[in-house]
């Protein structure tokens, strides 16, 4: 018998990351790293690299975090919490040891301790908070960063407009290396959110979850679409909802039909300048993409009785 | 008591296993992965209960470290060269957190148009990290430097971590009779690590967070404050480890031949050893010379340094390494350090990129000092090939 997966309405309530902090009104960033502590719990260790986490919940003499934080450096957030793992366990302690990593010190400059971390199947849990650019920096551009997207360093010049290349698949990256779990998590599919971090946290050896979070100021976006974009990125297969446990990969969320694209770009500054013909590349690309993970060799997890999509929950709550 | 006949590199893996290190982040790079190589057959065999951590490269193997020693447990880590390179940004990490960890270099030279021979390139651009860094002589000397370390660094007037230094190749695959202590002995000698401040969810603390200019200068005061009393803990524990085990290396610095020296040298790493034969022969031809071995750069040694080199004339200092346009770095802090005496102070390069140091080469630098010889503000290098 399974147990009843947790949901936004029986998740421990209990802060690890307090208020007060300096994240921007509308960062999905925060929202998303509350509700991975409040699931892990006060028994949980907490590293970050250089980050926005970083500067906005901890400048000293004060910390945000409730639970013990280190910080070091940027590449390194595999490594550090490795060997805070291999510390605790060498005196017997079970605390949860969590990374939580920017999407440039994930995909970029993060990788190979990243990549080393989940090859020797360290008991770690691998967070990275996805908001597609360097914000902490002043929003240039980073392997996460989607096509055609204005950032500081792919700016809207007279002769090239936006990024050129196309988003980086970190999943297929991380999960090719037989890990114990990966999974991608979207702030506006709550009870999905909770049900994977919950999963993840009982579980034993390297975990990755993925979470994407619009960023207001570097989307150049109303702080009030938060969520909405949110939703929309994974209606327009911007994002998509699956987990991947034991190789075998479970689409957990599948939208009922394909947003155009447009639908989602045109609530971004960060887009605002796309030509037509970008803005069908970006389509074309996002149609393969949906393709692969909707149809070929992907099982969709069965709907629970009640017929509800298991992942949609907006009509429940008004959010984490 | 077992005698063994050990490399400078397996010296050290022994003293490792001795110490009951409880982590060891570890990544290979010639001429230090002799020592990694032999902790892992000691823990694969359950010789060691250690954790073993293969890194993807030194900088995770140091931000490992870091974060193993940040939850209050022993580690310790080996490098070189580029190794230790790629670790400087992480170097700056630990002491600034008080994180006691120990590591081996073994120095290596660094760079293009160089091997991977022994120069200390490598090591002393790291003097200004945070870090004590001392260099040891011989097999015997790096043991027991590893069981001093512990003590020293877990010392809570200390706290802070040790790169110890070994010379590539002439020391760290050399072999030589080592002896080994019981390990009861050991145990009496180093007692468990009680750690002041650790990652625990009892008690939640942060370890390093960013630190604006309203308290980043105090911080960089108190490690420099800090450092500068430690000196004298390096001292007491050397003469404690000669009481327990009846060797001892005179802490900070070891004088030889010094006590009417009008000339003198220092010295560090093997070159010490040649450099005393040198010593010798020229004493019997009459000559006031003596020499002293620097074996700590950090904490550097001012006063010990300052009452050894009393009554000289004429010094020279050994480097086997330069900063390009200036001088030899040991030079620069000795004539620093020494500013005031009196005495003439001469910088003489030689060693570099593994090139040999023979008695020859010692006796060149002492016939330069006892003509109280000067090149200005430049360097006498030694060894040089041909008309150079």
């Amino acid at each position: 018998m399974v147990e009843k997966a947790m949901t936004i309405k029986t998740m421990p309530q209990e802060d690890q990351l307090g208020s007060g902090h300096g994240a921007c009104g509308g960062c999905g960033l925060s929202t998303a790293v509350n509700n991975v502590l409040r699931i892990l719990g006060p028994d949980t260790v907490v590293y970050a690299p250089a980050s926005c986490l970083l500067v906005f919940s901890a400048a000293y003499p004060i910390s945000a975090f409730k639970v013990p934080f280190i910080y070091s450096a940027f590449e390194n957030t595999g490594a550090v919490i490795s060997g805070i793992s291999a510390g605790l366990r060498k005196q017997g302690k079970q605390s949860y040891v969590v990374g939580i990593a920017g999407d440039g010190g994930t995909f970029d400059i993060g990788l190979q301790a990243l990549a080393g971390a989940a090859e020797r199947n360290d008991d770690v849990l691998y967070v990275c908070v996805d908001n597609e650019a360097y914000m902490n920096t002043g929003t240039q551009r980073s392997g996460s960063t989607p096509f055609g997207a204005w950032t500081t360093t792919t700016p809207v010049g007279t002769r090239t407009q936006g990024k050129r290349s196309f988003k980086k698949d970190m999943m297929c990256v991380v999960a090719g290396q037989d890990i114990a779990y990966a999974a991608t998590l979207s702030i506006a599919h709550p009870n999905d959110f909770v049900r994977k971090v919950e999963k993840a946290k009982a579980m034993r050896g390297f975990r990755f979850l993925h979470i994407m979070t619009p960023c207001t100021s570097g989307w150049k976006t109303d702080p009030a679409v938060t969520y909405e974009l949110a939703r929309l990125a994974v209606e327009t297969g911007m994002w998509s909802l699956y987990e991947i446990e034991n190789g075998e990969t479970t689409v957990t969320y599948r939208p009922k039909e394909m947003l155009p694209v447009e639908n989602y770009l045109k609530l971004q500054g960060r887009f605002k300048h796309m030509t037509k013909e970008d803005i069908d590349t970006l389509q074309r690309w996002l149609c393969k993409k949906w393709d692969k993970c909707y149809s070929s060799g992907m099982v969709t997890e069965e709907r629970p009785k009640d017929g509800k999509e298991l992942a949609f929950a907006g009509e429940e709550t008004e959010g984490l | 008591m077992k005698v063994k006949v050990l490399s400078g590199d397996h010296a050290v893996a022994y003293a490792v296993k001795m110490c009951n290190v409880d982590v060891i982040p570890n990544y290979p790079i010639t001429p230090q992965t002799l020592i990694i190589e032999k902790l892992s057959d000691f823990v694969f065999d359950g010789e060691c209960d250690a954790t073993f951590m293969p890194a993807d490269s030194e900088h995770s193997a140091m931000s490992m470290a870091i974060g193993a020693a940040a939850t209050g447990v022993r580690t310790f880590t080996a490098t070189a060269s580029q190794g230790l390179a790629l670790m400087h940004e992480m170097l700056y990490v630990a002491p600034q957190t008080r994180l006691p960890i120990v590591m081996a270099n073994v120095n290596r030279s660094l760079g293009a148009g160089s091997g991977i021979w022994a120069e200390y390139n490598d090591s002393m651009p790291e003097r200004e990290s945070g870090w004590m860094q001392c260099y040891v002589e011989d097999s015997q000397e790096a043991f027991d430097t590893i069981v001093q370390a512990y003590r020293l660094c877990e010392d809570q007037r200390v706290m802070l971590p040790l790169m110890i230094c070994l010379d590539a190749f002439v020391l760290s695959h050399t072999v030589e009779k080592v002896i080994l202590p019981e390990q009861a002995e050991v145990d009496a000698f180093l007692p468990r690590y009680r750690p002041l401040n650790y990652l625990d969810t009892q008690n939640p603390k942060f370890i390093n967070i960013a630190v604006t200019p309203a308290h980043s200068m105090e911080m960089r005061y108190q490690l420099d404050h800090l450092m500068r009393q430690t000196s004298a803990v390096v001292d007491e524990v050397d003469a404690m480890f000669g009481k327990h085990f009846g060797r001892s290396y005179g802490g900070s610095i070891q004088p030889y031949r010094m006590e009417d020296a009008e000339f003198a040298l220092i010295t560090l790493g093997t070159a010490t050893s040649t450099a005393r034969v040198a010593v010798d022969e020229l004493r019997q031809e009459g000559k006031k010379v003596g020499l002293v071995k620097l074996k700590y750069m950090r904490p550097f040694p001012h006063d010990q340094l300052r009452k050894a080199l009393k009554g000289v004339s004429s010094l020279g200092v050994f480097d086997r390494s330069i900063a390009v346009n200036g001088f030899g770095p040991v030079f620069t802090e000795v004539r620093s350090s020494c500013y005031g005496m009196g005495m003439q102070i001469t910088n003489h390069i030689a060693g570099i990129g593994g090139r040999d140091l023979t008695v020859a080469t010692f006796k060149g630098m002492f016939d330069r000092i006892m003509k109280r010889e000067s090149v200005g503000r430049e360097c006498f290098w030694h060894g040089l090939r041909g008309e150079m």
